[in-house]
């Protein structure tokens, strides 16, 4: 009986209303939490997993040494990899081909990798317009190292306590 | 200066000086309007722990423009199974009134466009044509959503308006007088002669059938977006649709203003009676302090923002409970309090019958 005149009174004098217009009322205040995307972002992880890169040596050699484990790692087989002995007896590959149809960005050749040579940076912007474009080449991701390597040693200089 | 301006005023044709004296109520309005629509989504926003627009122009401010802009360019489609003359009256039919209303609202001690006798019949009865636009909408456009969203706001607003009804009938027993620039001036003293105090839970059940007849958020069912798409509004595009919305923003400004207007001692300043005359004679602080046109304007804000807090906050109202809310919560109490404020204007009770 009596909660039930409570719940009349608090039904008829709009109390829960009023609660729900002071919670309301105070996010009115409350600091915003919108990130204004292209003019702000939200800070990215070193372990970011973007595009691909090959990264060289600081002589600029390639660090590929063709050892194939990444081809084998991946679940996507979206790697493929041809080799071939140079003249100065070192392997190298002749072929590095991943296809970003098929990547699903799991990092997992970048763990494989014995020389950090196959990374992921953070580059998450890109687009194809033709059919093939996805097929990143080994020229192409060796460029994409040249031109990231800053970014993508400060990523491994970051994360390097944890690895 | 000032004298060949008057003269060269009384020389206009009348017409002229109405037609002037329109144009200065109607363009405000409907910048006022325009920008309720920006401050809605600000707001909703900001509650919503947001930002809001504020893409175009600084901090969002040209968004109104580029809206209507957008809308004047879009085509406006009529349904080839629609009635077309009604279809295309029905906008009008909803704005006119939205408009025509305001030539009884004085926003300051005689600053009316027609200070008519039965200004608040007149008002009631405008209101009351509004609901037409909706329902010919609703039915000429031939659809089956936009037929459900007139017939439940035809059944809302016709429930609502007999609540609102009363709660004037509350204001006129309190002022004696149909006229608003009187019931303001009959509310002059100080604020507690506002009839705010009085006539509380007459000032509620104003307040919540306000929202009802404007279609607002709690009491939205006729657009009802989740559950009947858009309900009256479906077939419009362009400035067809751009005009109910139109409407709705100047009848939610024009119900905000009467509110202020009939309980909060409208243009009055809440400083009157309390601070001491001097204060009024200052310079500047003084004019800010008196009453005047600008504290109907805070106090119309105010009831505005409480329009948009509403909507940021509650839960859209099921049909039958808007029904019961109306007939069996709204209506009994402004005949309860009806009878205390016959008793009490009886027996005189001050400050306000006395």
């Amino acid at each position: 009986m009596s909660t039930a005149i409570r719940q009349f009174f608090k039904t008829f004098l709009l109390w829960e209303l009023l609660l729900g217009l002071k919670l309301t009322g105070r996010h009115f205040f409350a600091r915003k939490i919108t990130v204004q995307y292209p003019d702000e972002t939200t800070p990215i992880s070193p372990r970011f997993r973007g595009l691909h890169a090959l990264r060289r040596y600081p002589n600029g050699e390639e660090r590929c040494i063709a050892c194939k484990l990444c081809e084998a790692v991946c679940p996507a087989l979206a790697i493929t990899i041809e080799s071939e002995q140079r003249d100065d007896g070192t392997r190298r590959t002749t072929r590095y081909d991943i296809d970003l149809f098929k990547c699903i960005f799991c990092g997992f050749c970048e763990e494989a990798c014995p020389v950090d040579s196959i990374v992921e940076t953070h580059i998450m912007h890109y687009h194809f317009e033709n059919r093939g474009e996805q097929i990143m080449t080994k020229d192409k991701l060796l460029a994409i190292g040249d031109k990231n390597e800053a970014q993508i040693a400060a990523a491994r200089a970051v994360d390097a306590p944890y690895r | 200066m000032q004298q060949a301006m008057m003269e060269f005023w009384d020389g206009l044709p009348v017409i002229m000086q109405i037609m002037t004296k329109i144009t200065m109520i109607v363009g405000p309005l409907l910048l006022v309007v325009a920008y309720t629509t920006l401050a809605e989504r600000k707001v909703i926003g900001y509650m919503q722990v947001r930002v809001g627009p504020n893409r175009v122009g600084p901090r969002g401010l040209l968004q109104p423009i580029a809206d209507s802009l957008k809308l004047l360019l879009k085509e406006v489609i009529i349904p080839s199974n629609s009635d077309k003359y009604l279809f295309l009256i029905a906008p009008v039919l909803a704005i006119a009134p939205a408009l025509a209303v305001w030539a009884v609202i004085p926003f300051d001690d005689g600053m009316v466009l027609a200070d008519i006798n039965a200004g608040l019949l007149y008002l009631l009865a405008l209101s009351s044509v509004g609901v037409y636009g909706i329902i010919i909408a609703g039915w000429a456009s031939n659809s089956r959503y936009a037929l459900l969203g007139g017939m439940r706001s035809a059944a809302q607003i016709v429930s609502y308006e007999i609540a609102m009804g009363f709660a004037l009938v509350g204001v006129v027993m309190a002022a004696g007088s149909l006229n608003l620039g009187e019931i303001v001036m009959s509310q002059q003293g100080s604020v507690y002669h506002w009839f705010l105090l009085p006539l509380f839970p007459l000032f509620l059940v104003y307040l919540i059938s306000g929202v009802a007849e404007t279609n607002r958020a709690p009491f939205d069912v006729a657009e009802g977006e989740s559950e009947i798409v858009a309900g009256f509004h479906v077939e419009y595009s362009g400035m067809a649709f751009a005009i109910f919305f139109l409407a709705e923003y100047a009848n939610m400004i024009l119900i905000s203003a009467l509110t202020a207007l009939l309980f909060l001692g409208g243009w009055l300043s809440p400083f009157q009676g309390i601070l001491p005359e001097s204060a009024f004679d200052l310079p500047l602080i003084g004019w800010v302090l008196d009453s005047g046109i600008h504290w109907l304007l805070i106090k119309t804000a105010f009831f505005l923002f409480c329009f948009l807090w509403f909507r940021a906050t509650f839960p859209r109202y099921r049909y039958d409970h808007i029904m019961r809310l109306g007939w069996k919560v709204l209506i009994p109490v402004t005949i309860i309090w009806l009878f205390v404020l016959g008793v009490a204007v009886a027996l005189g009770v001050g400050p306000w019958f006395a």
